[in-house]
């Protein structure tokens, strides 16, 4: 009877931890191959169309506010994670199933270094679901990320 | 294996049983946290008006609130901002467009919370309340007046009211009776002959005066509802007492409008508004001219020299989000006006940004129908409306209403 409890308990863990693991590795390939999904609002992280860059924003209130003017921080890198300096920034987007655009036109202002970009004037004036198009033309070629994010 | 088993058929028969047991009306945690983001309890700080130093200066606000009442600001000494925007009336007039020296060929808009607005007018070709507060100014239907003129007067009736905030006038002996770029020929012709320095001091003062009317619009707070009462006690997990509680027709059309009935896509926020432009269809009035909404608003505000980049605004030029950041599609933008506040509403028909329609049952019979527009596209599509779900989005419509001021700002500070 003991024996067998206590052999119960083990299985559990063991269970429990190839749970963990399992989803730790979803989590992963979730992370990288679909669009993050809005709960995971501490950083956006997306690899462009064509592979050349890995690209991140950073919004500078959380959650990504509505109806406010604000500023995002987008990390551009190779895939290999190499800093991407002196890209030109063009910032589209719209709600898909409205067919909206954005109700700004947002602007790439500095880059600090790092790979870093400050994008000013992104608003969004409606909750649901946005899509938003970054365009990066640098060194490694021409280039869009996707981002999907829900408000 | 089998005691948690049993435990975990036992938590769900008791989950089934609670959803089971939940009242229909019960409203769930997405409805609540939508509910609480138009709430009055929401609303932000009065932003600041970078462009406007004065903004909120107290003096500056007294001063232009007698700016605001006086009709010695007008061509003809009769008009006021108040002709229009009557104070009992929720600062509007309650007629399909508004009329003063003519008949514009816009409705009057309420003023309560205009201090949070992005863009002012229904087109938003003004950044800001003391540049909008220019226009009617010189507008030849509304005060029908000149920015000399304008000059004039506050020289020979407030020096001192104005010295106290703005400091001294600039010596205006000399200058033209009638004068500015915007007037009837002679007055246009007077303004060119005037020098550049004159021309500037004269532009200074008439700034100035939306300046100080511009503060006292800020003091314009939207006052708190039916609803923001119901809000409140949703948020705090109580249960509505009094005058708080809701009828089910009204929760009903509270419902639909946070739902269903999509309202919440642009009447959002504490305001009701996203302080975007949209068309949405509202068939234009026979007989006005040609009205193209924001496609020409946009183009008007970069024009506009009282703008938040211009020479009389006091912002650094980072400042000026709006403006900066402008959605600049004019085909996007064709026949899209300014989302409306719905506070207060109900009790202010007629509707839209000509007095198209008449009551409140027009206005759902237009969001039902989703005319298409006569230019551009309309982004409503038709929701189908039970004849019970109509008169639940009324009903919750009345309690964003507004009693009628207990002590409005008099004509006198
Ligand atoms: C002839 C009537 C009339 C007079 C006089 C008048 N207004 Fe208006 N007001 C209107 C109309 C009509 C609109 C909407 C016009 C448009 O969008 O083109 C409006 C719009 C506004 C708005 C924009 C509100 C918003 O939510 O966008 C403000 C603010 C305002 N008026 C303030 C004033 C002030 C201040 C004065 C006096 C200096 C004034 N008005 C004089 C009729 C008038
Ligand atoms: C796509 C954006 C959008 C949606 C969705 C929307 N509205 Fe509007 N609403 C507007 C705009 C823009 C106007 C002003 C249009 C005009 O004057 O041409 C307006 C005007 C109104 C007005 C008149 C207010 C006034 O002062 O004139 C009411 C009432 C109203 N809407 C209620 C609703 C309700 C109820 C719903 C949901 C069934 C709804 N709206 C959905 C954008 C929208």
């Amino acid at each position: 009877m003991a024996a067998q409890r206590a052999n119960g308990k083990q299985r559990l863990i063991l269970a429990g931890a190839g749970l963990l693991v399992a989803s730790v590795a979803i989590y992963a390939a979730f992370r990288l191959f679909a669009p993050p999904p809005p709960e995971m609002d501490t950083a956006y992280n997306t690899v462009s169309r064509d592979g050349l860059y890995q690209v991140m924003f950073e919004p500078e209130t959380q959650p990504v506010p509505l109806n406010e003017t604000h500023d995002w921080v987008v990390v551009i890198t190779t895939p290999e994670g190499a800093a991407v300096e002196d890209a030109q920034i063009s910032i589209d987007g719209g709600m898909p199933d409205h067919g909206h655009g954005l109700p700004t036109e947002p602007e790439a202002s500095e880059n600090p270094g790092e790979g870093r970009y400050r994008v000013e004037g992104m608003r969004f004036n409606m909750g649901g679901h946005w899509e938003i198009r970054i365009g990066i033309d640098a060194e490694p070629g021409l280039d869009e990320a996707v981002f999907n994010l829900d408000l | 294996m089998g005691m948690a088993r049993r435990l975990f058929v036992s938590f769900a028969l008791g989950g089934l049983v609670a959803l089971a047991g939940c009242d229909s009306s019960e409203l769930s945690e997405d409805e609540k946290a939508k509910i609480a983001s138009l709430s009055i309890d929401a609303l932000g700080p009065l932003p600041p008006s970078p462009g406007n130093r004065f903004a909120d200066h107290p003096r500056a606000a007294a001063f232009g609130q007698l700016l605001f009442f006086e009709e010695g600001l007008s061509g003809e000494g009769n008009v006021s901002c108040a002709t229009c925007h009557m104070p009992d009336l929720q600062f509007q007039d309650g007629l399909p467009r508004g009329v003063a020296v003519g008949e514009s060929d816009r409705r009057t808009m309420p003023l309560a919370g205009t201090g949070w607005n992005v863009w002012q007018f229904w087109d938003g070709r003004r950044d800001s309340l003391w540049s909008q507060a220019l226009t009617p100014l010189e507008d030849q239907r509304e005060h029908a007046g000149n920015r000399t003129a304008f000059a004039h007067y506050i020289a020979a009736t407030y020096p001192d009211g104005y010295a106290e905030v703005f400091g001294a006038l600039p010596v205006l002996d000399g200058l033209p009776a009638n004068a500015s770029p915007l007037g009837n020929e002679a007055e246009r012709a007077a303004w060119a002959a005037m020098g550049e320095d004159e021309r500037d001091a004269v532009n200074r003062v008439f700034a100035n005066l939306g300046k100080a009317i511009g503060a006292f619009e800020r003091t314009l707070h939207p006052p708190e509802t039916r609803f923001d009462r119901f809000a409140r006690a949703v948020a705090a997990g109580e249960v509505a007492k009094g005058d708080a509680a809701f009828s089910d027709l009204e929760q009903e059309g509270l419902r639909l409008f946070i739902g269903k009935a999509n309202c919440l896509e642009c009447h959002n926020g504490p305001r009701f508004t996203d302080d975007h432009f949209h068309n949405t269809g509202v068939p234009p009035v026979a007989g006005l001219p040609d009205d193209l909404g924001r496609a020409k608003g946009m183009a008007d505000v970069l024009a506009d020299p009282f703008n938040c980049l211009g020479p009389y605004s006091d912002a650094a030029p980072e400042a000026c989000e709006a403006l900066r950041f402008m959605q600049r599609d004019a085909a996007v933008m064709e026949r899209a006006y300014k989302t409306p506040s719905l506070r207060g509403a109900a009790s202010r028909p007629p509707y839209m940004h000509a007095g198209q329609i008449n009551t409140l049952d027009g206005v759902i019979d237009h969001y039902s129908t989703a005319p298409e527009a006569v230019s551009g596209e309309s982004e409503i599509r038709g929701v189908v409306f039970t004849d019970r779900g109509r008169r639940a989005l009324i009903a919750f419509l009345k309690t964003l209403d507004v009693e009628p001021l207990s002590g409005p700002p008099g004509r006198s500070p």
